[in-house]
């Protein structure tokens, strides 16, 4: 059971099958990622109390978390490169470095959620609020997530094999890096 | 595209052989395997889901009744049986038979491949399903009971332990129905991406089986439709346990969201599963009309757009949740224009049909039962789908008949339809067609019994989830009460044929006559591996070179084409 089918060796499509089932995946996470914020839009078109709440978030920590990962994915994208010269060690010290920016986003994510939370804005505390935890919170776990993968990816990468899933974990990467760009405005910069 | 390495195939042949019987049965990463898994599990579900409709419509004919097997039904029991009644019979069973099972079985072998493109997914989908089950049935036994606020899990009944009684089991229910999408989240790619990158060389966009296409069409409409839900669910387990107030108007949040969150997914939900028993009927039409399917790219561009209008229906569902009128407006503009590439399709069958050599078999007659069927759901359809007349029908049982017409033919007709025509390629065996006709008939005329006189319940103002109609004195009319008894008396018909079934399916199982290769003579790749296929399908994959549908073709010998044959 260790070789893989020839199905999985095909590509009709013109695609290999890893990048065609990561642009699955991407897609049909879009769509949770789109009924959670469309909802949050209507919520917040429809609310004023919602504007009120969100003075409450800090734009500057949303700002820096958006650098820390953006930069986490340029390294994803020196990793691919690398990967694509063949290079499997220095691939897997780029996924490190990215996987290093997902840490840094999360211990900056925790104090923010610390500091909130001891100014009393919890999960239920108001509408806002829940969606602004529920969201994050969604996101947070796709970056754990990823992170994770990434160190397996990272680990197989070092011994030059399965260096195409270098790339595939990089799509991943810059997709959970997109909907931290829906987030930030969303819930930091619209006051 | 390059051909395959045979040494590869080798290997997959002797690793067969040292398996043991639970990494066969239990653990396998063969999709035939999985689909077996899927196919047996949902018709185990569909038993459960029987046995429900059976104990709810006693206590609806004969209230008050000591149920045989159950017992004196209880109100909340009542709302309990009918809530997982409607989920397991949608998510539990028409979702892992027709798309899963079918899909898992069909894809590789139409496309000729010898497995899907993610094998270990495929059976991580498989257990992450069948823990959605043991989730799902554990609710059934926590204090409180199973979840009794419909299966649409409408707020605050679903999200307020005081009004829906059941504080664990509706986390329980909604925590399985997000696994159980998991699972089909993990499939669908698996389907999609099989399809799109494995087929057989020689096998042209046009050339693939429309059952593959609408299993593939279906998975698409799944992965883009469920996403909100998903979403819904979180929100909806934390305002059960965490204190949110998504769906609470006391605090700032909408229940609305939730019914367009919900049917956001649920409407294309209904062509999910309709779409791959559109295919398996033409399939098994065009083999035994011997002809080619009418119209093979119109009825493709056809599933397409019925794919994207379905996702501008769904408000139809909410005519009378409050919704503003203008919009309700909309939604029925679109609702009647779905019903056009529907229609459609069924007539591209009927002209398949026409001047064809017909052959009654089981599989055919069930194939034809769903055209038949399915027409009276559809057209009962436009009436809810125009505001004007839902108002007035909205929650009776006019709708629910009407929804058992279309659910009925997809689920349990598509169900019988493909089992009984791929029965000999997956097991190896035929099934007997004497018993298979009893069976259809001892099925469909009990079927037209049990809804035909809802249709009149509904229209006379009978409303659905009602526990006792005899509290209603509008209600408790002895000629209404007599339809209700004669429906129920139809579904213990019913019921009892399928015991039928299920000794034709195990008869045959192990002793039914051997089957051939082709037993039915058609074209499709899967007739020409062995029955069963063998671990990898073929010993070399095949290469195709025509369309599947080049039946009766003037100047040949046979009145087949098969794909692989190359002249």
């Amino acid at each position: 059971m260790s070789a893989r089918p020839i199905a999985t060796t095909r590509s009709a499509a013109g695609m290999p099958t890893g990048r065609l089932a990561v642009w699955w995946v991407i897609a049909s996470e879009i769509v949770i990622f789109g009924g959670l914020l469309g909802s949050y839009v209507m919520f917040r078109l429809s609310h004023d109390s919602f504007a009120s709440d969100a003075a409450n978030t800090n734009m500057y920590i949303g700002a820096f978390n958006t650098w820390v990962l953006l930069t986490s994915s340029l390294f994803a994208v020196l990793g691919h490169k690398a990967a694509e010269e063949g290079n499997g060690p220095k691939a897997a010290r780029m996924l490190w470095l990215t996987v290093g920016g997902g840490a840094v986003f999360l211990l900056v994510k925790t104090y923010e959620w610390y500091e909130k939370i001891h100014h009393g804005h919890t999960l239920s505390s108001s509408t806002f609020f829940s969606f602004y935890y529920t969201a994050a919170g969604l996101h947070a776990l796709h970056v754990i997530a990823g992170m994770i993968i990434m160190l397996f990816v990272a680990n197989t990468a070092r011994k030059n094999l399965e260096l195409h899933r270098v790339e595939l974990i990089g799509i991943y990467w810059h997709f959970v890096d997109v909907v931290w760009i829906f987030l930030f405005p969303l819930l930091y910069i619209a006051k | 595209m390059a051909t395959a390495p045979v040494t590869h195939h080798d290997a997959h042949g002797h690793g067969h052989h040292e398996e043991s019987w639970f990494v066969h049965y239990f653990w396998s990463t063969d999709h035939k395997m999985i689909a077996k898994q899927y196919m047996f599990t949902g018709m185990a579900m569909a038993l459960i889901g029987g046995f429900f409709a059976y104990c709810f419509r006693m206590q609806i004919a004969f209230p008050g009744i000591d149920v045989p097997g159950f017992g004196v039904v209880s109100p909340n029991e009542y709302n309990h049986l009918i809530t997982n009644h409607g989920a397991i019979m949608i998510f539990w069973v028409a979702m892992p038979v027709l798309i899963a099972a079918f899909g898992n079985y069909l894809i590789p072998l139409m496309i000729g491949c010898d497995d899907m493109v993610f094998p270990k997914l495929n059976r991580l989908s498989y257990q992450i399903f069948l823990l959605s089950i043991v989730v799902l049935i554990a609710s059934f036994f926590v204090p409180g009971g199973g979840f009794a606020g419909a299966w649409t899990m409408y707020p605050p009944l679903s999200a307020k332990p005081e009004y829906g009684l059941t504080p664990l089991g509706a986390s329980l229910f909604v925590t399985a129905v997000a696994l159980e999408f998991v699972a089909f989240l993990m499939g669908g790619i698996n389907f999609v991406t099989t399809a799109m990158n494995s087929r057989a060389p020689g096998m042209r966009m046009y050339d693939i089986p429309m059952v593959v296409w609408m299993i593939v069409i279906a998975s698409i409409l799944f992965m883009a439709s469920v996403g909100p839900l998903v979403a819904g669910a979180v929100m909806l387990l934390f305002d059960q346990n965490l204190g949110t107030a998504f769906f609470n108007p006391d605090k700032g949040g909408d229940p609305v969201l939730w019914q367009h969150l919900f049917w956001f997914f649920g409407h294309p939900e209904v062509y999910v599963v309709l779409l791959p028993t559109v295919g398996i009927v033409a399939e098994i039409i065009t083999v035994f009309a011997r002809k080619k399917l009418f119209a093979y790219r119109t009825v493709l561009y056809t599933a397409f757009g019925t794919g994207v209008l379905s996702f501008m229906v769904w408000a139809h569902h909410q005519f009378i949740a409050g919704i503003d009128p203008r919009m309700a407006n909309i939604f029925t503009i679109t609702t009647l224009l779905i019903s056009i590439p529907i229609a459609e399709m069924m007539f591209v069958y009927i002209a398949t049909l026409y001047g064809g050599a017909i052959t009654l078999t089981t599989p055919m007659l069930w194939a034809l039962s769903f055209i038949a069927t399915f027409l009276v759901g559809g057209v009962t359809g436009i009436f809810l789908g125009a505001s004007g007349a839902d108002i007035y029908l909205h929650d009776t049982y006019f709708v629910l008949a009407h929804f058992h017409y279309t659910f009925f033919p997809i689920a349990i007709i598509g169900t019988f339809a493909g089992l009984s025509y791929w029965f000999p390629k997956m097991f190896g065996r035929m099934m007997n067609e004497t018993l298979g006709k009893i069976h259809f008939w001892g099925t469909i005329i009990p079927f037209n019994c049990i809804f035909i006189p809802l249709f009149v319940l509904g229209a006379a103002g009978e409303h659905r989830r009602i526990f006792d109609y005899t509290n209603f004195s509008e209600l408790a009319r002895p000629e209404l009460r007599q339809l209700d008894q004669f429906a129920t008396i139809s579904l213990l018909v019913m019921l009892g044929f399928q015991v039928l079934f299920l000794f034709n399916l195990f008869y045959s199982l192990f002793w039914g006559p051997k089957a051939e290769k082709n037993p039915w003579k058609a074209n499709t790749l899967e007739w020409t591996a062995d029955s069963p296929p063998p671990h990898g399908n073929w010993p070399e994959l095949p290469r195709v070179y025509r369309g599947p549908y080049e039946y009766s073709v003037p100047g040949r010998d046979q009145d087949y084409w098969p794909q692989n044959a190359q002249n």
